[in-house]
């Protein structure tokens, strides 16, 4: 199966423009996860919000993207949740925000962590892929300690057809990052056949070393499938349905091509 | 490496040690306070396995894969055994360091027809051995077992609790276990200074009363000295003198492990544990370290070469023991670490030696490897202790800092979970009693719900259609309370009978005459109890109900908040169960030879047997469905992922439950982190937080859904696949189809 007919074979579609605003802290999210230690450094207590503007063909939470779905809660409940493993999480790790994409709730998501950083003293990631941030003031990443950043492609047409999005916003959002301080994690999932073509790679790791010592860490994180059975519980074709996950030293060549550039990859 | 350690003679075996009152009296605790060294370093010094060890293991793998096959390789079913019944055995003579084995040749069974001859009989025929026609005879015609003297005083109520399943387990047939004998006695002080210790003991009482009592007590010292002279004697076979004490860390290996060989020899415990030798031998290491007697791959290959006799203590069971425990278990628990009562830690380079063997001879379920957690623990040590769960999932971790302030700080782990004072406490096995189960009795009137027999008291049975949750709990209440009662008298009679039948003479020797004795109650089912309360308070059960007006299924409407989640409206539910049950037991009138009452939530693997045996639960379980093991939350229903449940499971306090607390934890190696040494540290974390919570308990097990699924399809590529269960690891290939299902469908934490 040719790339372009797996592109074109999904009905993916998208959402209409940005949510508005909200008023009141009132949030969506889709579940929480008390203990995840692939989202940021540590231990992690996991807020995953709804909605995303992304539509990636190997999104592993595709039950994530609408941004009206989910569990309401308020601020308070939200940080009622955290509350009990507070000192555990001061111990082990921290607090990661995402989705979907944190950012499409971005009232919600500032004022929480907001709370979780200045009442508990916890580190806050966000977890996003950048392209929603463009609107937000500078002083809504003051409580966000680590911004661990989804760079899909970096190819601009590839990235659209990937995401449904363009990559512009993305890379905008990692500037902004630089200027504002924020360290980063920038995270790339290696998809065979999508994402691993060694000039993609190559533009990857330029563009990444652009950023300079912002970016702390660069995490190639081979494509699972795990995500796949919820595509048919949505009732949607499973894009990927043909694509193998990558082999061990598939990922290992990927890491020491970034590598190559002087990037901390893992 | 065969040749000739380098052994200096020395009139003095305690010369460079710190003298002190260690010396007069049986003090080893003393002894290790006064003369280890502690080591804050990380595991960099160790050293791998040697030629000599790999060949003699690979040896050694030969006779396993035939016994894999077999089920059991040979059986010296000519003898009962006893310390000295049989000649010196090797499996390779010239190449090992360490000698010693149970009978005259590896892997080849003993008998022990104290216990029950029956239980012996049943065993040889079901792996197509047969019995010496003069042992029947004299076990029928002459002598009593343990069992025949159980079953001549039981009650009907515990005959019919025992046949219905509310109360399994029992060690009515088999030895009871969970008694360690300070083996690290034999080694510091010789066999003659610990037999007059024990002629004085007993003369000391000479002008005592002449009760039950001092009778019982003046026999018992007497089997004492006698065992001790038969340990002498056993020592002779493999050209040791046991009567004085070790004088290198060869010897002091070498001795201590003939004194636990001779109690496996005599004894067919449940558990049989080791306690807690590592930091007392390292004494020694350090001492001929210093002298420049053994270099660093000596030391570490004594310790493999203990390590590999460890591994193949062997018990001839019947299938269906081996059903009920899973596998083929003996707990030799060593304890590793922990911190001591001055805040120094007790961790030594021996420590880390006793885990490196899990490297040098692949991962194994035996011995039982337990570390004693504490967060004071060096950061080196805590990082190695992780990186050999993530690598071989065989140790389990045991919370040092709920533990010390009870037992002090050279306590040991008999069998899983179960802590006391090296040489100066035991305890009386009990088996469990099943919570699940006992609230189905508590519904209907104490009638059994798989049978319809009238099992418990006839209380007013659950009428409505619709399950009270006051109604059902007081009602629970008062069923615990007869359950207690039957408990404890089948408790009382089975440890009465044991320690007139079959006494455990080499072990007790290595004891204090004056010791603390618990009776160790426990409980099974508690998630499926509390989930079931929850499910009666929070959603609505209606009782479906058969013909004869029995409580056969229910019917759920609503959701209910599950143990396991960190949601204290199911949590305090299991607290609540927890204490109310060792309220109940405590509250009994005797217990045997003033036995502290105590409890533990463990099931090892029974949960499967458990869980066979009960019929439907207002919780959802189905009837059969295996039970989560130990204190776990039910399979499936802890979705808030590791960290949640472990704070559930920590909840639980130890204080009504000093027998320990059992929690197993499955996670994948992603859900730890990305790379090895963030999944180290991850866990080193987590471990901590566990501890700080004053959680007792947890195995860890870290592997893929995937791999266990290839070993059942695969066992000959998976011959040393280790699986921690409830307080204890079994090798995955040996486990029954059944348990390998209830493994693989446990919860496994994609992220923690």
């Amino acid at each position: 199966m040719s790339q372009n007919s797996t592109f074109s074979a999904v009905a993916r579609p998208l959402p209409t423009g940005r949510p508005a605003p909200e008023a009141a802290p009132i949030g969506r999210l889709h579940s929480v996860e008390t203990g995840a230690a692939a989202d940021g450094p540590g231990v992690r207590f996991v807020y995953f919000l709804t909605g995303c503007s992304f539509r990636c063909l190997y999104c592993h939470n595709p039950d994530t993207w609408k941004v009206g779905t989910g569990r309401e809660v308020s601020l308070d409940e939200a940080i009622a949740e955290i509350r009990p493993y507070v000192g555990f999480l001061k111990r082990v790790g921290g607090v990661t925000l995402s989705g979907g994409d944190p950012l499409a709730q971005s009232g919600f998501a500032g004022a929480l962590a907001r709370r979780l950083h200045d009442d508990f003293g916890l580190h806050v990631a966000l977890d996003t892929q950048g392209a929603l941030g463009g609107g937000l003031a500078d002083d809504w990443f003051e409580p966000i300690d680590l911004v661990l950043l989804d760079i899909k492609h970096a190819d601009h047409e590839r990235h659209r057809m990937l995401t449904g999005r363009p990559l512009a916003p993305t890379l905008d959002f990692a500037r902004r990052m630089v200027r504002l301080g924020v360290p980063m994690w920038i995270r790339h999932v290696l998809v065979p056949g999508l994402t691993d073509a060694a000039d993609d790679l190559e533009r990857l790791a330029e563009r990444i070393a652009d950023l300079g010592p912002a970016v702390e860490r660069v995490d190639v994180l081979p494509y699972h499938t795990l995500g796949a059975h919820k595509w048919a519980e949505l009732g949607r074709t499973y894009p990927l349905a043909e694509t193998r996950v990558p082999t061990a030293t598939e990922t290992a060549a990927a890491v020491e091509r970034l590598r190559a550039h002087g990037l901390p990859a893992h | 490496m065969n040749a000739p350690l380098k052994i200096v003679a020395t009139d003095d075996p305690w010369a460079g040690f710190v003298a002190g009152a260690w010396q007069k009296a049986v003090d080893v605790r003393g002894f290790i306070q006064a003369n280890y060294r502690p080591f804050a370093g990380d595991g960099a010094f160790l050293a791998g396995s040697t030629a000599r060890t790999t060949d003699l293991w690979e040896k050694l793998g030969g006779l396993l894969k035939l016994e894999r096959e077999k089920g059991v390789l040979d059986v010296s079913a000519d003898r009962p055994s006893s310390i000295t019944a049989h000649d010196a055995g090797y499996i390779d003579r010239d190449a090992e360091l360490i000698v010693g084995l149970q009978t005259d040749a590896p892997l080849k069974r003993a008998i022990m027809p104290n216990g029950g001859l029956r239980m012996v009989q049943n065993s040889l025929e079901a792996y197509g051995f047969h019995l010496e026609p003069v042992i029947a005879e004299i076990w029928t015609k002459y002598r009593k077992s343990h069992n025949q003297g159980v079953f001549d005083v039981y009650p009907p109520d515990v005959l019919a609790a025992r046949k219905s399943g509310v109360v399994t387990g029992l060690p009515d047939a088999y030895g009871r276990g969970r008694i360690i004998g300070d083996y690290r006695r034999v080694a510091l002080y010789g066999v003659d200074f610990l037999k007059k210790e024990r002629l004085a003991a007993f003369h000391e009482i000479d002008d005592a009363v002449y009760d039950e009592k001092t009778l019982r007590l003046r026999e018992e010292l007497s089997e004492q000295f006698r065992a001790l002279g038969e340990l002498v004697e056993m020592g002779a076979k493999y050209g040791f003198d046991l009567s004085r004490p070790a004088a290198t860390a060869r010897e002091a290996v070498q001795w201590t492990y003939l004194g636990y060989l001779a109690a496996v020899k005599e004894q067919n415990g449940a558990a049989m544990s080791l306690g807690r030798i590592s930091t007392f031998l390292d004494v020694y290491f350090e001492r001929d370290l210093d002298r420049g007697l053994i270099t660093e791959d000596e030391a570490q290959e004594l310790i493999d070469d203990l390590v590999i006799k460890l591994r193949i203590i062997r018990f001839l069971r019947t299938p269906e023991y081996d059903q009920l425990f899973s596998g083929d278990p003996t707990w030799v628990t060593e304890s590793i670490g922990g911190m001591g009562e001055d805040g120094r830690t007790l961790v030594t380079k021996s420590s880390f030696r006793f885990l490196q063997t899990l490297f040098n001879l692949g991962a194994a379920p035996e011995p039982n490897l337990t570390v004693l957690w504490s967060t004071g623990l060096p950061e080196g040590f805590k990082d190695f202790c992780a990186k050999v769960s993530i690598e071989t999932s065989s140790i389990q971790y045991e919370n040092d800092d709920v533990m010390r302030p009870h037992w002090g700080d050279d306590y040991g782990i008999a069998c899983c979970v179960s802590a006391m004072r090296i040489g100066k406490q035991m305890q009386f096995f009990g088996a469990r009693a099943n919570l699940a189960k006992a609230l189905l009795y508590a519904i209907n009137g104490g009638r059994d719900e798989k049978s319809g027999e009238q099992i418990g008291p006839n209380f007013a049975p659950v009428t409505g259609e619709v399950l009270d949750y006051d109604d059902v709990k007081a009602k629970f209440e008062r069923m615990m309370g007869w359950l207690a009662r039957v408990y404890v008298n089948a408790l009382n009679s089975i440890h009465y009978m044991h320690d007139k039948y079959m006494y455990e003479r080499i072990e007790m020797a290595l004891h204090d005459r004056d010791i603390l004795r618990t009776m160790a109650c426990g409980i099974a089912g508690l998630s499926v109890a509390a989930d079931s309360l929850s499910a009666i308070k929070h959603a609505k059960v209606k009782v479906i109900r058969n013909e004869t007006g029995l409580a056969v299924d229910y019917q759920i409407e609503g959701d209910y908040p599950a143990y396991g989640n960190n949601d204290d409206r199911a949590d305090e539910i299991a607290v609540w169960l927890t204490s109310t049950f060792m309220e109940k037991v405590s509250g009994q009138p005797h217990f045997y030879r003033d036995a502290m009452p105590t409890q533990s939530v463990l099931t090892i693997t029974s949960n499967v047997v458990y869980g066979k045996k009960t019929g439907n639960t207002p919780d959802g379980r189905r009837a059969g469905q295996p039970f989560a093991p130990g204190a776990n939350p039910m399979n499936g229903r802890d979705k808030k992922g590791f960290v949640a449940a472990g704070a559930s499971v920590a909840k639980i306090p130890y204080q009504c439950s000093l027998d320990g607390i059992s929690w197993t934890a499955s996670a994948t190696p992603d859900a730890l982190g990305r790379l090895p040494a963030e999944r180290q540290k991850n866990l080193a974390a987590c471990l901590d937080a566990f501890a700080a919570a004053s959680g007792h308990h947890v195995n860890v097990n870290v592997f893929n859904r995937e791999t266990l699924l290839d070993a059942m399809e695969h066992p000959e590529l998976y011959p040393q696949l280790t699986v921690r269960v409830s307080g204890y690891a079994v090798n995955f290939v040996k486990l029954t189809r059944e348990q390998q299902l209830d493994v693989i469908s446990r919860t496994f934490h994609a992220s923690m």
